[in-house]
């Protein structure tokens, strides 16, 4: 064991200090509104309430879920999200898999035109009006066509197939397999970190949006999606932040906007909590194997 | 002549080959033409007074006007300022906080602490801007939000403060919430550089006596410096591309003279008033400055003798 000088040890001190702190400032938040949505409406409006229900309730839940509304667009979200993923990450792969060939024909030529949507997009108003030109406004589509393909991601996807020896490919090739069973049978399940990194990236991407939810499909409220629904809720409540909340004793199944907010906002962020974890040791890989080498 | 037609032949035999390869790809191709260049066609509206019946093929073109009425519009500077700035904020936050999030966390030899302040630190970068502008919402609330119960019973404040409604706050805590966003993410490739420092280093230094802050003043921030420049340059030409969902999501109409950014501005622009030329016009003024950003930069770092990034 070795000895730690005083300035050792008290940089070390205040380097344990200070990066609490920033958990606790970064998980706080989060457990503040896990207790709120827990704790009885009434009660939480005299405040205090930290990081433990004062006053354990399911009643904010069982609110939410009973409006039909509200459990349309958590179906909504949850279907967008799965199809979403699923197409893209297909053909994320499609799409790297290719490019991935030294001897694909248009290997140069496709690269190219992936990597100008880098860096160059037409802007807000020219893809609205795209979008509406395509007749794609107040549909379910909008939410997974102009997504299925990024060229980041692709990016990526395709630095780390370029990384497997070639040989796999070649033996695969002189076997007599199809592009596609190459694809799907050798390099998909060696490339598991970057396929499982990428599809985390696309599923959080997709149960995230809520933008094109405004601006394509506001009116129609059988396509709203549960973070539109929150961003709503977000925007009524800055309004009328100041003024007092009245709720009436009597009536049960009321709850504080402050609940409503909780607990929706624990509704959206539990989902991606619950996968995350088990993906971080492949996330952290595959992010900076892609990105180092770039 | 002949050489043409076999290269013509060779050509059509590799096409035939790699049927698979081109199936695999031009539908996605033919994906990204309709979703990534044809807005870029929509860029001929900036040059006409377009009318949503006409269309592009059918609205008269009027030249520069519009990139004049943009140049002469003072809410226009009012608004690339708060984009500029805002970005600028972001960037000069987000890359020291990384780079001093990584190196403290690189000190930590307690392997467990680590792990869960790098879990926890990831957390917010995963959950969408809704979700922590309610959380800074609720925060900053004068009813009861965390901040004024703190600033109050510390004495600094008599009466809360609704941060949220004062126009010389936002640019403050619209950099704090994109800064609690993406901290620990955004340093997770600096964390992968430092795993790679040769160890030895290390030892060498401290059988010189070299204590903690030195050894990582002056082996582990040297060692982040080649990354930590590559993505400092890439991220410049993103300064006007500092996003919109955020300033939108924690914007109001108290604080817009500070909050509003270029995209936003494009869209209230066009939509209230049908001038989707402007709208466009702005759009590509955010293109042309990016672009310009990203060839400038890359060419100084060129000079620079860091080589091209891109």
């Amino acid at each position: 064991m070795r000895k730690l000088t005083t300035g050792d040890a008290a940089f070390q001190s205040l380097n344990y200090i200070l990066l609490s702190l920033l958990g606790i400032m970064t998980l706080y938040p989060f457990l503040n509104l896990l207790a709120l949505s827990f704790n009885d409406s009434l009660d939480s409006l005299k405040g205090g309430v930290h990081i433990l229900p004062r006053a354990f309730t399911l009643e904010n839940y069982a609110t939410m879920f009973q409006n039909t509304q509200l459990y349309g667009a958590a179906l909504r979200s949850l279907a967008r999200t799965l199809i979403g993923t699923g197409l893209g990450i297909f053909c994320t792969a499609l799409f790297a898999y290719a490019l991935s060939r030294k001897e694909f024909v248009f290997r140069r030529g496709f690269n190219l035109i992936l990597v100008v949507t880098l860096y160059v997009n037409g802007g807000i108003i020219p893809i609205y009006l795209t979008i509406k030109n395509l007749h794609l406004t107040n549909s379910f589509f909008v939410y997974l066509l102009p997504l299925l393909i990024n060229g980041f991601y692709i990016m990526i996807m395709r630095s780390s197939f370029e990384q497997l020896p070639a040989g796999l490919t070649e033996s695969a090739k002189i076997d007599g397999a199809s592009d596609f069973q190459t694809l799907f049978r050798i390099i998909i399940p060696i490339s598991l970190p970057v396929i499982a990194t990428i599809t985390l990236f696309i599923a959080v991407m997709h149960w995230n949006s809520w933008f094109d939810n405004y601006l394509y499909n506001s009116r129609d409220q059988k396509l709203a999606l549960l973070q539109y629904e929150l961003m709503k809720i977000l925007l009524n409540s800055v309004g009328q932040q100041s003024s007092q909340t009245h709720v009436d004793e009597n009536t049960v199944k009321i709850i504080s906007p402050e609940s409503i907010r909780a607990t929706m906002t624990i509704i959206v962020t539990v989902p991606i909590l619950l996968i995350y974890p088990f993906l971080q040791r492949y996330f952290i890989k595959g992010i900076t194997i892609g990105a180092i080498k770039e | 002549m002949q050489h043409a037609t076999t290269g013509q032949k060779k050509w059509l035999i590799r096409i035939k080959q790699q049927k698979q390869l081109i199936a695999m790809t031009v539908p996605l191709v033919v994906l990204v033409i309709v979703f990534h260049y044809l807005p870029l066609w929509g860029w001929i509206m900036a040059f006409q007074k377009y009318s949503l019946v006409k269309g592009i093929s059918g609205s008269p073109f009027v030249g520069f006007d519009k990139f004049a009425d943009l140049f002469r519009d003072d809410r226009f500077y009012q608004v690339l300022r708060n984009t500029l700035v805002m970005g600028l904020l972001n960037l000069i936050t987000g890359f020291f906080g990384a780079i001093l999030f990584a190196l403290l966390l690189n000190e930590i030899r307690f392997s467990l602490f680590k792990r869960t302040i790098q879990t926890i630190a990831y957390i917010p970068h995963f959950v969408s801007w809704v979700v922590i502008a309610n959380i800074f919402t609720m925060i900053l609330s004068p009813d009861g939000g965390t901040m004024n119960v703190i600033l109050e019973k510390l004495g600094l404040v008599e009466s809360p403060i609704y941060f949220l409604a004062q126009e010389e706050w936002f640019w403050v805590i619209h950099t704090a919430a994109s800064l609690w966003k993406e901290l620990g993410w955004s340093s997770i490739i600096y964390l992968a550089v430092l795993a790679g420092v040769n160890t030895e280093l290390y030892e060498a230094a401290e059988m010189d006596g070299a204590s903690r802050y030195r050894k990582m003043w002056h082996i582990s921030v040297p060692s982040l410096m080649p990354t930590a420049f590559v993505l400092l340059v890439l991220s410049l030409g993103w300064i006007i591309q500092s996003g919109y969902e955020s300033q939108f999501l924690l914007g109001n109409s108290v604080v817009i003279d500070y909050s509003e950014v270029l995209d936003l501005y494009a869209l209230n622009y066009s939509f209230q008033i049908g001038d989707y030329s402007y709208g466009a016009a702005i759009s590509i003024f955010k293109s042309i400055v990016s672009i310009t950003l990203v060839v400038a930069v890359n060419f100084l770092s060129g000079k620079l003798g860091q080589g091209k990034v891109i």
